[in-house]
Formats: C-alpha cells, structure tokens, sequence
C-alpha cells in the first residue's frame, strides 16, 4: 500500500467505527463528514507522539458535536483500545455526545457550544509562541458554526496577535440544524471574509486526502499569519443514502442498515 | 482597590513567570506599568469578551495562570458561556476580575452597574466567588488565588475605597469569612464595598447601646457556613449587606445556611431590590435610593431589634 492507501483503509476503520457507535445518538452524518480530515490531521499532519507530550501539536474540535469521529480517530490512533468506542452515550461512561477535556488521552478541549475552539486555540497559540515553543493549534468548526460572533471577534484577535501556528479548518458541509447553510446565512464569501479578517485562505475538497496533505504543507498560507482551510465536504460522507441530507444531523444509524453500510464503505475505493 | 489588585498581580508577575494580564480595553491608568513591565504577558484583547476568556482558557490549558480584567457586567455577563463552557466546565483557574461592582459606576446608568453578577457566578459550578471588602483583602485575594484549583470571579470597585483591616497580615484565607468585631444580638455580615458601610452602620448601632458583629464575607461562594452558625449562635438577628441584587447574592447565601441548619436567627437582607437604578446618579445617591444608606440601614435594624 502507498501512502495514500493507507490513508483512504484509516478513513474507512474510522467510518465503520462511527456507523457501529451512531446506532446510538444523533449527528452521524457530522461526523462521517469530517472522518477524512481527521484522518490527515491525526496520521500524517499532526505531531503527536503520545497523548500527554508538551510538545505536541493540540487539536480542537469546536464543531463538538461531531465528537463520535474524534473518538473514533483517537482510538484507531491507538491512543486508547477500539473496544472503548462501544460504549460511545452510554450511562456513566466518559464518550459523552460532545467532548469532554481530559476525559479520553487525546481529548483536549471540552466544546459543543459553537463558537469556542478558536479562542481557546489562540491562547494555546498564544502561550506557544511565548514559551519558543514550536507546537501548532488545529481547531476544526463547522460551517454553521462561524455564524457565531465569537468566531469573528476570535479572528480578529489571531490576525492581530500574527498566530501563524495557529490553522482552522472549516468543514464546509453546507448543512446546519435546518437547511442548507447557504439558506440560513449565505456563505459564499467564505474567502474573501477571512482573507479580509487578514488570514490566508485555502479551499480544498476535504474528502481528497492527497489534497488535503498538500494544503496542510503548505501552511501558513500567508507569512505571520493565521491559515484557514476551507474543507469543502458532504455531510454524511461514505454511505449514501445519508449524503448531502441534513436528517442526517439527527437520524441514528437503523439496526438493520449496519451490516449493508458497513459493506458498502468497505467496497468503496 | 484597582491599585490594591495591580499592585498585587505585579508583584505575583515577578515571582511567577506564568502570570499573564489579559484587558478587554479597560483599566486605562492602572493597567500601563504591568504592561510596560510585562509586553509579554499583557494583552489588551480589545472590546472582545468572547475571545477574552477564550483565550485565557487556551493559555490556562497552556499552564498559565491568567487574569482577566474587564467591567464587571461585561466580564461576567458578556461572556457567560464562555465562563461557563470553557472556565468551568473545564476547571481551569482563570481568574476573572470584575470592576465596578454594583453602582460604583452611578451615573454611567444600568449597563456598567454590576447588580447580578454574584448570582450569576456563583451559580456556576465550580466557581468560586470572591469580593474584597477593603484594599488589604484585594492583595490577599490575589495572592491566594493563584492555589485554586478552579476559576474564581474577583469582584472589585474602583479607586480609593477605605482599608477596613488597620493592620497588615490579616488571618485571610477564601472561603472563611473575617470577624472584625465580635458582638452580640446583631451581626452585620457585609461583603465587598458594603464592608465600610457595615462598619458605619456598627458604629450607628453602637451609640444606641448595641454590640453588633460585623464580618467580612468576602467569599460569597464556598459560603463560610461554619462562621454562619457560630455568629447565629450570638446573634438572632443577622444582617447582609451588598451592592447587589437581592436576589442571588450574599444574602441568599446566608439565609440557604440559616435554613439549612435550622438556625435560630432572624434575616434582614440589605441590597438592590430587583431593580435597575431609575435615575442618574453617583453612587451614594443610588445605594440611598435602595435603602443602602448608613443612616437607612442602622434605623431598618433598630426596628427590627425593637420588636424582640
């Protein structure tokens, strides 16, 4: 296998862990929509070398609602045994439905309210730069979620504080709570407003793994600055009968559909 | 008491290399030594709340241990969730200091007094709630606060407020309530910048033949319980004094003690009756119009003590 192949088997470890996991719960189709990002971030862009190093990379996920993937990433990571996923909402078990900091190694950031991670990820930033560190600050949100004001009072800041190791990804699924995102409040001009918030934009199909790969090397996008990757993706990815539907923000995977979703991911290339 | 807390926070920057000053564009005057001391640990984050605590939570992940200062409605109020989600929820010891607390701001109306803030805080779990009653405190406040292990709001005036305690070294530690006096029948239990006005109002209370106790509750939350039941003990009657509303502050928590424990004390409760002040005015003028005043608390107790 050459490298992009393992890349495209993780991708498919970590979906079929989160359509087992998502017979419970809601918010399958957000995480299957960031499970190739994750899978970039976490075994080819990231320097972890073990969970509590203090000199790693930090990774937020501020879209928290999609915490099944991370969990999922982190366990095909090996940062804890896959058998702990299948006890993802149970009672009183830690994989609460939005992630909780400290609660598994490799969770960092506690989120599910929109609108947090960027800020957090500027003060980590922030204490890096400080301390001559040379860690960098993934902070991953949705693209209904930078309708948040935090996100732009937060954009501001990182452009002013020149936090060019500091990189958000925008999971542009195009789907929120209710509709299409660019029905709710038009993102068309995602570029141009963070270009104009004084950051270095890039679009890439977030599902294109090798795309994804020559972005990240390519970060920071502008010298001083904070990067943006605008991960263009479809919610649900990987089983289609949930592709591109915002139900799949609420529906759990049927009982009987595991088997057949399971396959039909496997046989995907 | 803001020179008391910059005074104090500079100091704890010279020992300490993680001390970090965080503005939301507040503290013209008082903030600029810490700033040409520190360039690396101060930064005005500008009128930016959200991000403010934001970024003090990144740093605190980070191991720092930040100080937040800003208006106290906008420190507290502005940002909740993010007090909420990312200081509390995640136990980080971020210090959030708010200025201006109740009507210290006066005329500046409504939207810089601080009259729910104690409430909202110390609703939140894990936070710890702390108001200064005199300079002195607001040094010890600081210092000690670096040993929380989770988040605590800081709530101070401005400039010039009285040092209640003469002498230096006070017995100070969060969460235990200071007796200034001892006394017997009534107990005026004051937090924050009511503290004076407590002692005044003992003074009042004196020359009519009382022996009031006053404390210093400077930790609204953990609420000194122990120091509770001792003073109903002494004293049936036991009085609350803050600049805050009635609902959610100091006198709650005081009176959910009293409840809880059955106490044989009667409460009066002295603070901001749910309202927003109606007119401009400094603050002496607006603590007289909530029944704050000395002279309008001292004749409130002697009533009440009349009736025994």
């Amino acid at each position: 296998m050459d490298s992009t192949d393992q890349l495209r088997e993780t991708s498919r470890r970590i979906r079929k862990h989160l359509v087992r996991m998502h017979r419970r719960g809601s918010h399958f189709g957000s995480a299957m929509s960031i499970a190739d990002i994750l899978t970039v971030l976490f075994f080819r862009v990231m320097n972890i070398p073990s969970p509590g190093d203090p000199d790693r990379d930090r990774f937020i996920l501020s879209k928290g609602h999609a915490a099944s993937a991370l969990y999922a990433t982190l366990a095909t990571k090996k940062f804890f045994d896959e058998s702990v996923l299948e006890r993802y909402l149970h009672d009183g078990e830690c994989l609460y439905g939005h992630p909780v900091a400290k609660s598994l190694p490799g969770v960092e950031v506690s989120s599910g309210s929109l609108g947090h991670g960027l800020a957090i990820g500027v003060g980590l930033a922030l204490a890096a730069k400080n301390d001559g560190k040379s860690y960098r600050v993934f902070v991953l949100m949705g693209d209904g979620e930078i309708q948040e004001g935090s996100v732009w009072e937060t954009a501001i800041l990182a452009d002013r504080l020149r936090l060019d190791n500091l990189i958000a990804i925008i999971d542009a699924n195009n789907l929120q709570g209710f509709d299409r995102v660019e029905n709710i409040q038009p993102i068309s001009t995602f570029r141009r407003k963070w270009e104009a918030f004084g950051w270095g934009v890039e679009e890439v199909d977030g599902h294109d793994h090798a795309a994804l790969l020559e972005a990240f090397g390519r970060v920071p996008f502008r010298p001083g600055a904070p990067s943006v990757i605008v991960a263009r993706t479809v919610k649900g990815k990987g089983v289609a009968e949930m592709e591109g539907r915002f139900e799949s923000h609420y529906l759990s995977v049927p009982a009987d559909r595991v088997e057949d979703w399971l396959r039909e991911i496997d046989e995907k290339s | 008491m803001r020179r008391a807390f910059i005074k104090a926070v500079t100091r704890l920057a010279e020992e300490r290399e993680d001390v970090y000053l965080l503005t939301g564009d507040a503290g013209f005057t008082i903030l600029e030594d810490f700033r040409a001391r520190f360039p690396d640990r101060y930064y005005n984050i500008g009128i930016a709340e959200a991000a403010m605590v934001g970024t003090a939570a990144g740093l605190a992940l980070a191991g720092k241990q930040v100080f937040v200062y800003t208006i106290a409605p906008f420190a507290t109020m502005r940002c909740f969730e993010q007090v909420r989600v990312d200081l509390c929820y995640q136990k980080l010891p971020v210090k959030l200091v708010g200025v201006g607390q109740g009507v210290t701001y006066g005329s500046a109306g409504a939207t810089h007094h601080a009259i729910e803030d104690i409430g909202v805080m110390r609703v939140l779990p894990g936070m710890t709630v702390i108001c200064p009653g005199d300079p002195r405190e607001m040094a010890e406040t600081v210092r000690r606060s670096i040993s929380l292990e989770g988040p605590c709001y800081i709530r101070l005036g401005k400039s010039g407020e009285p040092v209640i305690h003469q002498k230096e070294g006070i017995d100070f530690s969060i969460g235990r309530g200071i007796v200034l006096e001892r006394g017997e029948r009534v107990a005026l239990i004051a937090t924050g910048n009511m503290l004076p006005e407590a002692v005044k109002t003992a003074a009042a209370l004196k020359k009519k033949g009382f022996q009031p106790e006053v404390i210093s509750m400077h930790t609204v939350k953990p609420i000194d319980a122990e120091l509770i039941e001792e003073t109903a003990g002494r004293c049936a009657l036991i009085a609350t004094l803050e600049e805050h509303n009635l609902i959610g502050g100091l006198g709650d928590a005081v009176g959910g003690v009293i409840l809880e424990k059955n106490l044989p004390a009667r409460l009066v409760k002295f603070g901001i009756p749910d309202a927003y002040a109606a007119t401009a005015g400094c603050q002496d003028y607006l603590r007289e119009c909530f029944g704050l005043g000395v002279g309008q608390m001292t004749e409130k107790l002697l009533g009440v003590l009349s009736e025994d």
